[in-house]
């Protein structure tokens, strides 16, 4: 039988959560035993091979390529997994949404006390991901099964909780593994 | 008439004081009821509803309301806990709560009940409510993206330091915690080291300087939920 797949994928996130995957140090090998990484920033595989059985999202969805990126992941997981604040509740880049869009663009692009924009324009390339009026939890878009919460969630939050899943055991993780910070 | 009564919390017969709100007499029978909204010392204000245990059959707050003889109290029931955590989610999303780059992270008492409900999302949506930070006195702030509107500031500044300096100004989701003075905080009598400054459950009235002074690890709730110490001091007194 072939080993169950993981992805993973950082939308509006810092790749913070990624590093505390790798912190999991030599378990890593333990992990790799266990599954096979399928696309995932950490293989470099841009695209999905098939349907995955779990998937892990940092990040929430400040763009709308942050929304095709996670709808794509709902579609190929069987179990996806908010990891992170920013996944979970928005994050530091949500910090923009008691500010009007316009207001944080203008601020960015032109009023900044150190911008150098000489043409005074806003960014508008069809390359340029459209930014959504604000940052959105990732439950707020598709359905999340998992919630592991933490800026990062510690390694072993990861691991404890991707061992779990894959062993078919409940997500039963201890009060010092849930934290906010 | 005898001034003990008894009643029972999940079926455990408790005798206290005749005029002990069921929170306070729960304590001292080494049960703790979840609060927020109240602080030991200060009058007790009744708004939060973390503390509701069902008394008689009825949702209650426990931290106003006196025991009764032979009242039947649920503390420990799953509608209660639905209910708690559902309180606590609310205030999450209220506000703009980022615990990340809080000071207050891992001291703080909205933080620490989430965690010992084991939240780790809330289920309603964010409304990132645009709020303002009074950041003019040389030595305190608040920040109002924080305030859970408790009042343990207003009350504690008012009974214990004997100062008319914070109030409740507006209704609804407008009302916020407002300094009693023209300009803000700063032209008012509030000093850092105010009893109202320690009341703060969470990282809204904080003072300035201090910063993340205890490192992870070793703040009051990083390793036992919050309420922990009340329920060690019944085990030990068993003992
Ligand atoms: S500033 Fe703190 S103590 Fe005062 S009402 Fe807000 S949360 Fe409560
Ligand atoms: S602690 Fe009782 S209502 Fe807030």
């Amino acid at each position: 039988m072939s080993k169950p797949k993981i992805a993973t994928a950082s939308l509006a996130g810092c790749f913070g959560c990624h590093m505390s995957l790798l912190d999991i140090d030599e378990r890593i090998l333990d992990l790799v035993e266990l599954v096979d990484f399928d696309k995932s920033p950490i293989n470099d595989l841009k695209k999905f091979t098939g349907k995955v059985q779990i998937g892990l999202i940092e990040g929430g969805c400040s763009t709308d390529e942050n929304v095709q990126v996670l709808r794509d992941f709902r579609r190929h997981c069987e179990i996806l997994i908010s990891v992170g604040d920013c996944a979970t509740q928005g994050g530091i880049p949500a910090m923009r949404n008691t500010v009007p869009l316009l207001e944080c663009l203008e601020e960015a692009y032109c009023n900044g006390p150190t911008v150098y924009n000489p043409s005074g324009a806003i960014p508008n390339d069809p390359e340029v991901p459209l930014l959504l009026d604000k940052v959105y939890p990732c439950h707020e878009v598709v359905k999340i099964d998992y919630f592991l919460p933490g800026c990062p969630p510690s390694a072993d939050t990861l691991f404890q909780a991707i061992v779990a899943l894959l062993k078919n055991e409940p997500v039963d993780l201890p009060y010092e593994l849930i934290k906010y910070d | 008439m005898s001034n003990t009564i008894t009643f029972s919390i999940d079926g455990k017969e408790i005798e206290c004081k005749a005029g002990r709100t069921i929170l306070d007499a729960a304590e001292e029978n080494g049960i703790y009821i979840p609060r927020l909204c109240h602080r030991k010392g200060v009058s007790p204000h009744g708004s939060c509803r973390v503390c509701t245990v069902i008394a008689n059959g009825k949702p209650m707050a426990a931290c106003t309301t006196p025991v009764t003889p032979g009242m039947v109290v649920e503390n420990d029931a799953e509608e209660v806990t639905a209910m708690r955590k559902a309180i606590i989610e609310m205030l999450f999303v209220e506000g703009n709560h980022f615990c990340m780059f809080c000071e207050k992270s891992g001291n703080c008492e909205l933080q620490a009940l989430a965690y010992r409900f084991g939240i780790a999302a809330p289920r309603y949506p964010y409304l990132f409510p645009h709020r303002e930070i009074d950041f003019g006195h040389p030595d305190v702030f608040i920040d109002h993206n924080r305030c859970i509107l408790c009042a343990r500031c207003i009350r504690t500044s008012r009974e214990i330091d004997g100062k008319e300096v914070l109030g409740f100004v507006e209704r609804g989701p407008r009302k916020k915690v407002a300094a009693n003075a023209e300009h803000g905080l700063r032209e008012t009598e509030i000093a850092v080291g105010d009893e109202a400054m320690a009341a703060c459950p969470v990282g809204a009235l904080m003072p300035k300087h201090v910063g993340y002074q205890v490192p992870i690890g070793k703040r009051e709730f990083d390793h036992e939920p919050i309420g922990s110490d009340i329920e060690k001091e019944a085990k030990a007194s068993t003992k």
